[in-house]
């Protein structure tokens, strides 16, 4: 059954007709991880951004809609929207460093969410976000939730960060590139804990990353984004067995080999780009006509 | 996106030209006040005392804004005034920013001992109450038009210095001061060819938001009765008289209190209407 | 530790600004031409009458001697008598201070409120027209000064308009009970809120006028580093928590936005303190200002000393209770 479903979603700045999204679809199954992979500018962040409705206000979404577990969200309230996100959906961000508030102690910004969104009381919300901290391997957790995030190094603030997100067993998990920030040591441990984390509590995954190799680690199925347009959506064994598109293609054979990290990268050849930016056009062209 | 950064611009320009007006205005007012001026600026007629502006029944003709209790023309000492207030404005404000300026760029490029000393003694100025610290003086010196232009510099050359100080240190930080050293400069030199320049857009500014206070510090000083003789029209004594017979004739207050209203808000407009002009992000 | 040390350094370098704010107005004041001593005096006083005068006021004495006998007696809390009032100065001026204290405060707490409400009503409605009408009033306000408001206010909510009082501390005809100074502050305690009323309706219109350009300030300085911080990304995250945007804006922006708003907020008190000398005079507020142009007028020597230096004090705690509560509320200085 698929929890998420994204269809036709189309996004323009604000006032203009410069498109940021064009018609993407897509849906994520309950339990499952779903990659959205691209290059930078390719629009695979402001997915997230529209389902959790952060986009920021100079962006507006066109049409399409996006049903969580079957509800349109766009059709809501704002006030219904930021509550139906608050009890099933939540964050695992970029940047650990700027993600936490740097006024507050780390305990109120794990259980600020159940107590105020979710109406637990506060002991039952302490319990848990120590029981969370203990889960993502954080050593000392009643310290840690007194601390101020300036105490902690950046792994510590990733962990803690994917513990708050899971503190309201939510039912989807957008992570925004959650190991572009970190040192390629930690990225490892990180990406094994999100993993982990997803299969035992059985949440289904928004990951977006530019990174075919990480995708390959923690995803089943992806879907591949250029200018804003789905290229190719598809399991990720067959992608990497045989990507369909060439732009996929391409994008696979520039991104490093585990096995052989030496091994010369070809860069995203430039007929290719050609072929892909047409493809675009002609959308865009249809769309208006239509 | 083009359109949000036109529009901040057409912004921008009509403030300079409102307030650029205005400012044009009362120069011209000042310059040929005797030629504008409906009567003389001491002429009193005690017969016409009080009389209201034209609109108000039982105005006087020929005395558009209407009397004071003497029965002085009111629109002619607001013109007279405009001559008071523009000399306090430029030449305080300019001996200001001379003074200020060069302490600040002292201090801030060639540090040590005389940063040490300069920045002591604008702690000191910044603990004393300007306003206070200004009547003090005019007693000390005595009132009349050079004391207000010394007292307006003794007091507000931190206003400058302060804000040069930090500036010349910030240049002085950068690559281009030390290669020009190398190519041969003495260090005065330096601070004169090199950093002046990079500083000067930011004295222009305050220099112009420095006439606005200097024009408000003259009007003040002349409400507490220490500025000019009394008899010389300025646009404070003309508010301060007018205040004791507000309730009769408030015209007496008002019109010297908008022309100075507008005056001290062209001045500030206009400086910052300039930093947004110099402001690379947004040229 | 660090905080301790630092304020060690800041004291010891408060200590030097302030003797030289006394060396400096006690050397300027000596240069003020015309006697005291003769204008305390009636006319026909013989010149025996006028050198006695003048010895017991120690202005026989060469100026240094003069100001070493003032700077000791300043030491042991005695900053002299006053000339015209024949009362020791420091009576006199702790008598006015609290006045000036009262109106200075209620004029920083009228500032934080409209400023405050401005910045974030601004942040809440950031790129629409009442973003633009907000900016707009803040550079009317920030641009004219407090003096010229004050006439402004006079005219429109005294003479125009007559809501409020426009001269004096307190309605003269009224039986005051109070034993300090502090009078809005004691009329609370004594729960007499007639008279509270009263001292409020009195203090209103010169508060205002301090405030002004205060509030200006601090809302165009709030708002912008309150915009800057609702781009950050545990803004972001809070918002998909669930929270809405005023709890988002208030908790989660605001402590961090207000630190760099605090620091200049402590400077520009201590110009709101300054200003209150003139605006006290516009409205005849019996505090510090009023008897300092008073005394400047009269030549009253040792008063105006010592005014100088309580406001030079006053404004020396002002900076340091600003760092102290910087310090406190930054959490990375907090720990450390």
């Amino acid at each position: 059954m698929s929890y998420l479903r994204i269809s036709e979603l189309t996004v323009n700045i604000a006032g203009t007709s410069t498109r940021l999204l064009r018609d993407v679809s897509l849906t994520v199954q309950a339990g499952e991880v779903h990659g959205l992979v691209g290059e930078s500018g390719a629009g695979k962040s402001m997915i997230g951004k529209a389902v959790l409705g952060t986009l920021p206000r100079a962006i507006e979404i066109v049409s399409g809609a996006i049903e969580l577990d079957g509800a349109d969200l766009l059709k809501l309230s704002p006030a219904e929207h930021r509550k139906r996100l608050g009890q099933s959906c939540a964050l695992i961000p970029q940047d650990p460093l700027t993600a936490l508030n740097p006024s507050r102690r780390i305990g109120p910004q794990i259980t600020d969410r159940l107590t105020d969104i979710l109406g637990w009381d506060a002991k039952r919300a302490r319990d848990r976000a120590n029981e969370l901290l203990e889960e993502v391997q954080i050593p000392d957790p009643q310290r840690v939730l007194r601390s101020y995030p300036h105490e902690l190094s950046g792994g510590m603030r990733q962990r803690i960060l994917i513990a708050s997100a899971f503190a309201a067993e939510p039912k989807l998990i957008v992570a925004d590139e959650p190991t572009t920030a970190l040192d390629v040591t930690v990225q490892k441990q990180i990406l094994k804990l999100i993993k982990d984390m997803q299969q035992r509590h059985d949440t289904a995954l928004l990951f977006v990353t530019h990174d075919l190799g990480v995708v390959s680690k923690i995803c089943q199925s992806l879907s591949v984004l250029y200018a804003g347009m789905v290229v190719e959506a598809t399991g990720v064994r067959s992608f990497f067995r045989e990507p369909a598109h060439a732009y996929s293609r391409a994008l696979l054979a520039a991104t490093p080999k585990y096995t052989d990290p030496e091994a010369s990268l070809t860069p995203v050849p430039e007929e290719v780009i050609a072929a892909v930016k047409a493809e675009v056009d002609a959308a865009d062209a249809g769309s208006r006509h239509g | 996106m083009l359109d949000g950064r036109s529009q901040i611009r057409r912004k921008i320009g009509l403030r300079l030209w409102l307030s650029g007006g205005w400012l044009l205005i009362l120069v011209l007012a000042a310059v040929f006040a005797p030629l504008l001026s409906p009567h003389g600026p001491l002429e009193q007629d005690l017969f016409l005392g009080r009389m209201p502006p034209f609109w108000v029944a039982g105005a006087e003709p020929g005395y558009y804004l209407g009397t004071d209790s003497l029965g002085r023309d009111v629109l002619t000492r607001i013109i007279y005034g405009a001559r008071v207030a523009l000399i306090v404005a430029l030449v305080a404000g300019s001996i200001t920013a001379l003074v200020g300026s060069t302490l600040g760029l002292l201090a801030g490029y060639l540090r040590g001992w005389v940063d040490v000393v300069i920045s002591r003694l604008i702690d000191i100025w910044m603990a004393f109450p300007p306003v206070l610290f200004s009547i003090l003086l005019i007693a000390v010196l005595g009132p009349g038009l050079v004391s207000i232009i010394i007292a307006i510099v003794v007091i507000d050359w931190t206003r400058f210095a302060r804000v040069v100080r930090a500036e010349a240190m910030a240049q002085g930080a950068m690559d281009y001061p030390a290669s020009a050293q190398i190519a041969g400069r003495t260090r005065i030199s330096t601070m004169i060819v090199e950093i002046l320049p990079n500083v000067l857009p930011t004295i222009v500014v305050l220099l112009t938001l420095e006439m606005g206070i200097a024009v408000i510090v003259e009007a003040i000083l002349s409400f507490v009765n220490l500025s000019i003789s009394t008899d010389d029209p300025t646009w404070g004594g003309m508010i301060s008289e007018g205040r004791t017979s507000i309730h009769q004739a408030w015209w007496i207050m008002v019109f010297p209190l908008i022309t100075l209203f507008l005056t001290v808000l062209s001045f500030s407009q206009f400086g910052e209407g300039l930093k947004d002009r110099f402001d690379p992000v947004l040229r | 530790m660090q905080i301790l040390r630092s304020l060690l350094f800041r004291l010891a370098s408060t200590a030097v600004t302030l003797v030289g704010v006394a060396v400096i107005v006690f050397f300027v004041i000596r240069v003020v031409p015309g006697d005291p001593i003769a204008m305390m005096l009636p006319p026909g006083a013989t010149d025996e009458d006028i050198a006695r005068l003048t010895a017991l006021y120690g202005l026989d004495k060469s100026i240094p001697e003069q100001f070493f006998i003032w700077a000791g007696g300043v030491l042991q809390g005695d900053f002299g008598t006053s000339i015209t009032a024949r009362r020791p100065v420091l009576d006199l001026v702790l008598g006015r201070l609290p006045a000036t204290l009262e109106l200075s405060i209620m004029a920083l707490v009228i500032a934080v409120i409209l400023g405050g409400v401005a910045a974030l009503t601004g942040t809440r409605e950031r790129g629409t027209k009442v973003e633009a009408g907000i900016d707009v009033a803040n550079g009317m306000a920030l641009s004219v000064p407090d003096f010229l408001w004050a006439l402004i206010l006079i005219l429109l909510f005294g003479v125009a308009w007559p809501v409020f009082h426009i001269s004096g501390r307190v309605t003269p005809s009224l039986d005051l009970p109070f034993v300090t100074n502090f009078y809005l502050f004691e009329s609370l305690v004594r729960l007499r809120f007639d008279l509270w009323a009263d001292i409020v309706s009195h203090m209103f219109m010169p508060a205002l006028a301090l405030a002004i350009p205060l509030a200006a300030i601090i809302g165009q300085l709030l708002k912008q580093s309150l915009k800057e911080t609702m781009h950050l990304d545990y803004v972001t995250l809070a918002r998909t928590k669930g929270y809405g945007e005023n709890h988002v804006i208030i908790r989660e922006a605001l402590p961090n936005a207000i630190l760099p708003t605090l620091t200049l907020v402590g400077v520009q008190f201590t110009f709101l303190i300054g200003g209150t000398v003139i605006i006290e005079r516009l409205f005849s507020y019996e505090g510090l200002g009023n008897m300092a142009i008073d005394a400047v007028i009269n030549r009253d020597l040792p008063l105006i000393q010592g005014i100088v230096i309580l406001f030079a004090v006053l404004f020396t705690v002002v900076n340091l209770v600003v760092d102290l509560t910087y310090a406190l509320l930054n959490p990375r200085l907090r720990n450390a």
